[in-house]
């Protein structure tokens, strides 16, 4: 795993530093947080962390396309995804002029 | 399911108080000026994976010129960074069941 990026066991060492919780405890209620994050959104559920940002399963129409290598049009099906609006907090916070 | 009834399930699988549950969610997910673990990363241009959830990265967005729609004047848009959100593989192929 490269430097730039923050891991679940480094999640909970943080979390363990900034909440006084055993470190073994912080890595079981990360899983546990993002389950239950998990759990929300499969059950049709939107998500919604307040200063952080919205999650929601959105419904996609079935559309033509095209394969842009050979440009063959092709029906691509009805499906569903999942979309992350941040919140206008967050927005901010990564704009910030020190 | 908002953060309150995130905090009341975390507390009832964990056996923690709400109030414990809560400080750990906001330890998480807060974006207040230099608070929030993942904001925090997020915004010292790192990318904060979690296996099975997914992928909390910036994406960049050039200055552009825009124009004002009521004047139609025109105003320089400077950069900027958003928080961007790639589900994990295995949560998007199940949402789309």
């Amino acid at each position: 795993m490269s430097a730039d990026t923050l891991t679940k066991a480094r999640l909970a060492e943080r979390v363990h530093d900034s909440v006084g919780l055993s470190k073994k405890e912080s890595a079981e209620i990360i899983d546990d947080v993002f389950d239950l994050m998990r759990g929300a959104l499969l059950h049709d559920e939107k998500l919604k962390i307040t200063g952080f940002g919205n999650w929601i399963v959105r419904d996609k129409a079935a559309r033509r396309g095209r394969n842009p290598q050979t440009n063959d049009s092709i029906i691509i099906a009805r499906r569903r995804v999942l979309s992350f609006k941040p919140s206008p907090v967050l927005r901010v916070a990564l704009n910030a002029k020190e | 399911m908002n953060k309150k009834e995130l905090a009341a399930k975390l507390a009832k699988k964990t056996g923690l108080s709400q109030a414990k549950a809560l400080e750990v969610i906001n330890v998480i997910f807060s974006a207040e000026p230099r608070e929030g673990i993942i904001a925090v990363e997020l915004d010292a241009g790192r990318k904060v994976t979690i296996p099975g959830f997914g992928t909390f990265a910036t994406k960049s967005r050039a200055a552009r010129t825009g124009t004002n729609p009521a004047t139609g004047a025109k105003i320089s848009i400077s950069a900027k960074k958003y928080a961007f959100f790639k589900p994990g593989k295995t949560l998007r192929e199940r949402v789309s069941e």
